[in-house]
């Protein structure tokens, strides 16, 4: 088996003050291969962009902080890293594109100085190299004219070409690993088949791997081979994309997936998960999905479940799929 | 970009006039014979009369009007009644002082305050921190003509450091009248445009593109200079603007406590005598530089902020 690029384990996150603290990311684990492209799937406030922020050291202290946990890059524990290290690892070892393409680039730079910023922190070289480079990679992103652009200022842009920027600005050391945390999200359907289809070409052409972060399981389906499903902070499933669609064995994944729209199906309303995600911190014990859950029995008020395995490449964490699979497998081999 | 300067100066046009219309105003509602005012009580009947007439209050206010505004426009303040001066020379001589006052503190006050704010916002809560708040508090809390006294008595009377008063002759020496009036505004302005950088930066600090700097890799002075205190130059350049209008009227009291010349002590002394071409002279002059600086103000924001340049 290959070593991970990436391999986050445990992990734990947490907010407030010491003395009441709230747990918003409990014992998180997946791994990325190199080049591979996992995604985290789950509803707001499922602790999602938490872990990704994570992984970069990004979430502000205070006041949150990682607690316990590993998280692996290239065989080294970045939690080990003196904080004065991160820099030197962000944007050019991983990179990272975030949700809002309107927010997330500076109004008062010039794009191309903005680019040219996160070449020059990184790599070594002169002014007229840096320009030519920035040109690259705003053509590689599909930026018309991108010589002439090098002097616009993000608000002359439409969302879809600052996330375009924001990617050519990740893409521009060539990371191992790029994190885009909902990276489509406030852009509209077809643009964000354009961005999601640019994030598919670049990665195979610059062998990149991604971890996307995102609430909508057909972004995550377009993308990526592994998803791991997120909820209330916790990792509940983790599968390739094909066992996800074909055989979900978390409850809560089947959820998601019922509640995806379908041409074929007539129905009036939209299928809903009932409830609402429990507030971060407030399941004491128990499976955090025990509330919102039809297939329930009352170990699960009691226990928080652990990930069972479901074949050779799936885990999820479910008391009940757990012994259904189990009781089937006894049939099987019964008969 | 032509077009917005276009513009501001256009708007500064109807600014200027209502001014001067205000100022016409004001000089007419004064209660009282203006000539009586200006010459007193003892006046004859005869020299009223000659007052009036070459003051041109005789003709009907419509054509007063006129002649007010076309005489403000052309700089024709008209002559002081107490030393027949030409007000314009008066004015001449008095506002580069002004002038100096107001620069030299602006600089301080900048110089201070930025740092200080910065200082605050990258340590928040911390000792630091609290330490430029209190002093902002402090800034806020002590009046300027105070805090003029307290610095005229401590360094120019028992130290003798500092002259007494006047305004000096050649740059140094006029540095050295100008240094404790304008650290006296400064010490005022640094308080407000301290606490004023921290509130700016510390909302920079939560936004996206901060975030990303740091996903980029950019080390914190980068973060906090190149990206954070650039973008929080917006609010701080409306925050100068303001503080340099205050600094002006400022001026007023501390040309008073600091015995220096300038055009607040020229109109304080004007009032007092009731000379009414110096006053209006004045006050147009001071509203002046409002406009002026307001216009400065809008050129400032072309070069701080793209969005306005490219509109």
């Amino acid at each position: 088996m290959t070593v991970p690029l990436l391999k986050v384990d445990n992990l734990a996150v947490e907010f407030g003050p010491k003395s009441h603290p709230i747990r918003v990311v409990d014992g998180v684990s997946f791994e990325i291969p190199p080049g591979g492209a996992v995604g985290i799937v789950g509803e707001s406030g499922s602790g999602k962009s938490i872990t990704s922020l994570s992984i970069l050291r990004l979430i502000s202290e205070p006041p949150g902080r990682i607690v316990q946990g590993r998280i692996e890059f290239n065989g080294v524990n970045l939690l080990d890293l003196p904080r004065s290290k991160m820099p030197d690892i962000r944007g050019r070892d991983i990179a990272m594109i975030f949700q809002e393409p309107m927010s997330s680039l500076n109004p008062v730079m010039k794009i191309g100085d903005q680019i040219g910023e996160a070449i020059m922190l990184h790599e070594d070289m002169s002014g007229e190299v840096r320009r030519r480079r920035v040109i690259e990679m705003l053509g590689l992103v599909g930026i018309p004219d991108p010589a002439g652009r090098l002097d616009s200022y993000p608000h002359q842009f439409s969302g879809g070409m600052r996330q375009r920027v924001m990617i050519a600005m990740a893409l521009a050391c060539n990371p191992k690993l790029l994190i885009a945390d909902e990276p489509t999200t406030a852009l509209d359907v077809t643009i964000q088949a354009q961005v999601l289809d640019l994030i598919h070409k670049l990665r195979r052409t610059l062998n990149t791997a991604v971890l996307l972060i995102s609430h909508d399981l057909g972004v995550i389906a377009d993308v990526c081979e592994r998803v791991v499903v997120m909820y209330a902070g916790r990792v509940v499933e983790e599968a390739d994309v094909r066992s996800i669609f074909r055989a979900p064995q978390h409850p809560y994944t089947r959820g998601l997936l019922q509640s995806i729209p379908r041409l074929d199906d007539d129905r009036d309303r939209l299928y809903q998960i009932p409830g609402s995600v429990p507030l971060a911190g407030s399941v004491k014990k128990g499976c955090p999905f025990y509330e919102r859950c039809s297939l329930r029995i009352d170990k699960c008020a009691e226990e928080m479940p652990p990930m069972f395995s479901f074949g050779t490449d799936q885990r999820a964490a479910c008391w009940v799929t757990a012994r259904q699979a189990d009781a089937q497998a006894k049939e099987a081999t019964l008969s | 970009m032509a077009r917005y300067l276009l513009l501001r100066l256009a708007d500064a046009i109807p600014t200027v006039l209502l001014v001067l219309t205000l100022v016409f105003i004001a000089m007419r509602i004064l209660p009282g014979d203006p000539a009586i005012a200006a010459l007193g009580d003892m006046a004859t009947p005869e020299q009223l009369e000659i007052f009036r007439e070459r003051m041109g209050l005789n003709a009907p206010l419509w054509l007063q009007y006129i002649n007010f505004v076309w005489g403000m426009l052309t700089l024709d303040f008209g002559t002081s009644l107490m030393n027949n001066q030409s007000v314009l020379r008066l004015i001449a001589y008095n506002l580069p002082y002004t002038i100096e006052l107001t620069i030299v503190a602006m600089i301080m006050g900048v110089g201070v305050g930025i740092p200080l704010g910065v200082l605050a916002a990258t340590h928040r809560n911390k000792a630091a921190d609290n330490a430029v708040r209190g002093f902002s508090l402090l800034g806020y809390a002590v009046p300027d003509f105070y805090l003029g006294a307290l610095l005229l008595i401590t360094f120019s009377l028992n130290m003798g450091l500092f002259p007494i008063n006047g305004g000096g002759e050649g740059f140094l020496d006029r540095m050295h009248h100008v240094f404790l009036p304008a650290l006296t505004l400064a010490l005022v302005k640094a308080a407000f445009i301290g606490r004023l950088t921290r509130t700016s930066l510390l909302e920079v600090f939560g936004k996206d593109y901060i975030r990303t700097a740091r996903a980029k890799g950019a080390r914190e002075p980068r973060v906090i200079y190149r990206h954070g205190l650039r973008n929080a130059l917006l609010p701080l350049t409306t925050g100068i603007g303001l503080s340099t209008l205050a600094t002006l009227s400022g001026s007023v009291a501390i040309e008073l406590v600091f015995n220096r010349p300038g055009i607040g002590k020229l109109l304080i002394s004007a009032i007092s005598e009731r000379d009414y071409a110096v006053i209006q002279g004045g006050v147009v002059i001071f509203s002046l530089f409002v406009v002026l600086i307001n216009l400065l103000m809008d050129l400032v924001y072309i070069v701080v902020d793209p969005r306005i340049r490219v509109q």
